[in-house]
């Protein structure tokens, strides 16, 4: 090996191969989690989405952990997750929903359609709320506790997947 | 049963692959003088490979083209209901379908190679030809094994999801396949490297043959990046032309590796030097080139760009990237310093100018290679940074001003050994329009520093990039000269815009009530209303403004902010007009509590010279290709013509003129 510069090349390849191959084998959170986790829910009172159900305030979580779900009747992953609520509610969870830039008429409708996991539906015609609590999108389900802490962030619709580890927060916020 | 056709021909194309790369091998066994029985298979393995892969890719097309919904890939990627120019261009724009569109064109161009190129040894060209398979063959592994196009669904589909609305834009049907076309000939660069490297054939001969592949393959990514840029400059309404981007720097680190090869496979045609660094860069321009699919499709770096990211494709494409490049710099490391040293030449030479430049450019290429991975390389542990304009920006002029200077000076410079005495003359005149403009410049105002350095050697290189013509008769400077000339002006040319880009725009954001005027680089705009207006999919706010030029008639702008619904997302649609020596660009905000609209004007003064100038310098290598292919015609042509005349003599036998003894 009289020419050692002309592995040199290789060598720098090598080094970057085996960085881009460790790279790709990590996971890579994609998700920006919410600065509040941790933090008290903001105050907030709002309206009744529809006449069916009650409106939702920050004080109506007290008594036991439960569910924030950031939802609108017009977006189609709130379809896919609402089986997967429904179980949750089957399971004794209590879930307040808040319906983001959404119409009485559509969300009466989405909930006949869909089936109704709620006990109370506020209604945030500006995203208020939802950027308070630092959702970045629809839909999202956050744990609160029985004092109104932020505990837990799920972005996205909740899978079949979903459901015990949501369930298993809950039981952690006690 | 059109679609299995499609498959069945990929399987026998990927097989045809493999008898190409098995027989291109057998072809360096062969004895001196010989040749080996399994060795003329190689060629015709090639041909009718390509006809396999683009009748594949056609038919892919014409599945698009009737929205044949019983397809996987058409299905999730089509509608019926899609106008016609958009369901073909549908075809790729996919990962598969691109991929399958990148096989056959790589195939197409195999097949052209082993078709007409002659003028190879034999040995040398199976060398190539057997490359060229297995880079081949890896690709079809790729789509046969985990991204078929052809792939059926169990129950036909009713309808097709359509596609992505961002790519429903002819700009974005256009830059893919010519971004793609310009990598494919930088394998065919790549495959020829390894086999001169391989049959140790690095010599003028092989230079020649290169050429047009790196030119063609050049030309089509200056042209593409030129369009990139473009895009983004007007879509993401951001009021920037380059973001130094990691799929941006991804386009840019092949153009600038083979910008460097394309200068030195001059050199090695024209004077058989740089024989080593040749076969380096051609290597180095492939890998970029595959580097840069790695990155925009595995998502190991965060890009606004990302599209079709998958990390499980993206290993897929490591591993190919680790078998052929790390295949080639093995072969490098144990061949090349068998590859003997070309002729010498003195350092102020044109060689030596060239020398120069190559190295600068590789210096560039290093620094954008460093910043682009290096949040990779910090991310490994736990720590997330963003690397922008401030390292890349004086980073890369640090290269990039000698570069350009010297640029300026080497192709005045003759062949092999030259002495600065005798161009005094354009030497000084270069040295008085740098200075000169810079002081000019000065003089008006302070500006920041880059620009001005960029204003001074833009004004030097304009004029130098004619000097070559200097004393010659104009119509008999061969066209290749020409495009010499025309690219080191489109450079000067885009340099000038980017300079004043960066030194003399100007920007105002306001908060404007319906009615109220802004003033901005000479022109008056005034918001007349902001309405609110609805597309297929979006809804959007858009203001009307009224822009007046030295209070003459009004020319309106309606720039919008878009919301997306279904995935939720936000877009500004930025709205120019465009004047000869500039363009205005505005965009709309939000509107404030009082009802006022926040308005983003900027004047940007000559910034459409940043892709005039693209395409001048893509012009002057369509030039060079079209001048090369004609003198190589006129010499294959003159020795036939020769080689009858012998035939002819020697036929005649006695009658034949001898030569005086």
């Amino acid at each position: 090996m009289r020419k050692l510069y002309l592995w040199l090349p290789l060598a720098l390849f090598a080094f970057f191969a085996g960085l881009a191959a460790y790279m790709l084998t990590q996971e890579k959170d994609q998700f920006v989690e919410s600065a509040m986790i941790g933090q008290p829910l903001p105050a907030f009172a709002l309206e009744p989405a529809f006449d069916g159900l009650p409106g939702a305030a920050k004080a109506d979580f007290t008594g036991k952990p439960k569910l924030l779900n950031i939802w609108a009747s017009w977006c189609l992953p709130c379809i896919a997750e609402a089986p997967h609520l429904e179980a949750l509610k089957r399971s004794g969870v209590e879930i307040i929903g808040i319906a983001i830039r959404d119409k009485p008429a559509d969300v009466a409708n989405f909930l006949a359609r869909h089936g109704n996991p709620y006990t109370r539906i506020g209604s945030d015609r500006i995203s208020e709320v939802q950027l308070a609590i630092g959702s970045s999108g629809v839909p999202e389900t956050f744990v609160i506790d029985a004092k109104g802490m932020i505990r837990y962030q799920h972005i996205g619709d909740v899978g079949a997947d979903d459901v015990p580890t949501l369930l298993a927060e809950l039981e952690k916020a006690k | 049963m059109i679609a299995e056709i499609g498959l069945a021909a990929l399987w026998l194309a990927a097989a045809l692959a493999v008898l190409q790369m098995v027989s291109g091998a057998a072809s360096l066994r062969a004895a001196p003088g010989e040749s080996n029985p399994l060795a003329i298979y190689a060629r015709p393995a090639a041909v009718v490979q390509a006809f396999l892969a683009v009748l594949a890719f056609l038919l892919l097309l014409r599945a698009f083209a009737v929205t044949d919904l019983s397809l996987k890939l058409v299905a999730t990627n089509s509608h019926s209901m899609k106008p016609f120019i958009y369901k073909l261009t549908g075809t790729w724009g996919n990962h598969e379908g691109s991929m399958l569109l990148w096989v056959g064109v790589l195939a197409a161009s195999g097949g052209l190679l082993a078709a007409f190129e002659k003028r190879l040894p034999e040995r040398t060209m199976g060398a190539t030809l057997a490359v060229q398979g297995f880079v081949a063959l890896g690709f079809y592994a790729f789509l046969l094994l985990s991204s078929n196009p052809f792939e059926r669904l169990p129950i036909p589909a009713v309808e097709g999801n359509g596609l992505n609305p961002l790519l429903q834009d002819i700009g974005l049907a256009i830059h893919p396949p010519t971004l793609y076309a310009g990598y494919v000939g930088l394998s065919v660069a790549f495959s020829l490297a390894m086999g001169a490297l391989m049959t140790s054939e690095v010599n003028p001969a092989f230079a020649r043959v290169m050429r047009p592949w790196v030119l063609g393959a050049w030309v089509l990514l200056t042209l593409g990046i030129t369009a990139g840029s473009y895009w983004a400059y007007y879509e993401l309404g951001w009021g920037g032309w380059w973001f130094w981007d990691p799929v941006e720097n991804a386009s840019l680190m092949p153009w600038l590796a083979a910008t460097a090869l394309m200068h030195s496979v001059s050199v090695l045609a024209a004077r058989d030097a740089l024989r080593t660094w040749t076969i380096m860069l051609g290597v180095l321009a492939f890998s970029m080139s595959m580097l840069g699919t790695f990155l925009v499709r595995s998502g190991v770096l965060t890009s606004v760009h990302a599209f079709a990211v998958d990390p499980e494709r993206g290993a897929f494409i490591l591993a190919l990237l680790g078998l052929y490049i790390g295949g080639a710099f093995t072969i490098f490391a144990l061949c090349a310093g068998a590859v003997a040293e070309g002729k010498r030449f003195a350092v102020t030479s044109r060689e030596g100018a060239l020398v120069f430049n190559n190295v600068m450019l590789s210096a560039i290429l290093a620094i954008v290679l460093l910043g682009t991975l290096y949040p990779l390389l910090t991310e490994a542990f736990n720590v997330r940074v963003s690397v922008g304009p401030p390292y890349f920006n004086p980073a890369g002029a640090i290269f990039a001003i000698p570069m350009l200077l010297v640029m300026a000076v080497g192709p005045l410079l003759r062949w092999k050994s030259d002495s600065p005495k005798r161009i005094q003359f354009e030497l000084m005149l270069i040295a008085a329009l740098v200075i000169g403009a810079i002081a000019l410049v000065s003089f008006f105002g302070r500006f920041p520093l880059l620009p001005l350095l960029g204003l001074g050697l833009a004004a030097g290189l304009a004029v130098a990039a004619f000097l070559p013509l200097r004393g010659r008769n104009l119509k008999r400077v061969p066209v290749a000269t020409w495009g010499m000339v025309v690219a080191h002006f489109g450079i000067a040319v885009s340099l000038f815009g980017m300079a004043c880009e960066g030194a003399f725009s100007e920007e105002r954001l306001a908060a404007v009530a319906p009615g109220g005027t802004e003033q901005i680089g000479g022109f008056a705009v005034t918001l007349e209303a902001v309405t609110p207006i609805a597309g297929p999919n979006w809804t959007a706010m858009e203001a009307r403004l009224a822009v007046r030029q030295d209070g003459g008639e009004p020319v309106f702008l309606t720039p919008q902010a878009r919301s997306f619904w279904s995935p939720p997302q936000s877009t500004s649609e930025s709205a120019l007009l465009t004047r000869w020596n500039g363009q205005l660009y505005a965009v709309i905000g939000n509107q404030a509590e009082d009802g006022r609209w926040q308005i983003r004007i900027w004047w940007k003064p000559f910034v459409t010279f940043i892709w005039y100038g693209g395409l001048l310098v893509g012009l002057g290598g369509i030039l060079s290709i079209v001048g090369r292919m004609r003198v190589d015609l006129k010499r294959r042509s003159a020795s036939a013509k020769g080689a009858q005349r012998r035939a002819d003599i020697e036929a005649l036998g006695v009658a034949a003129p001898q030569p005086a003894e």
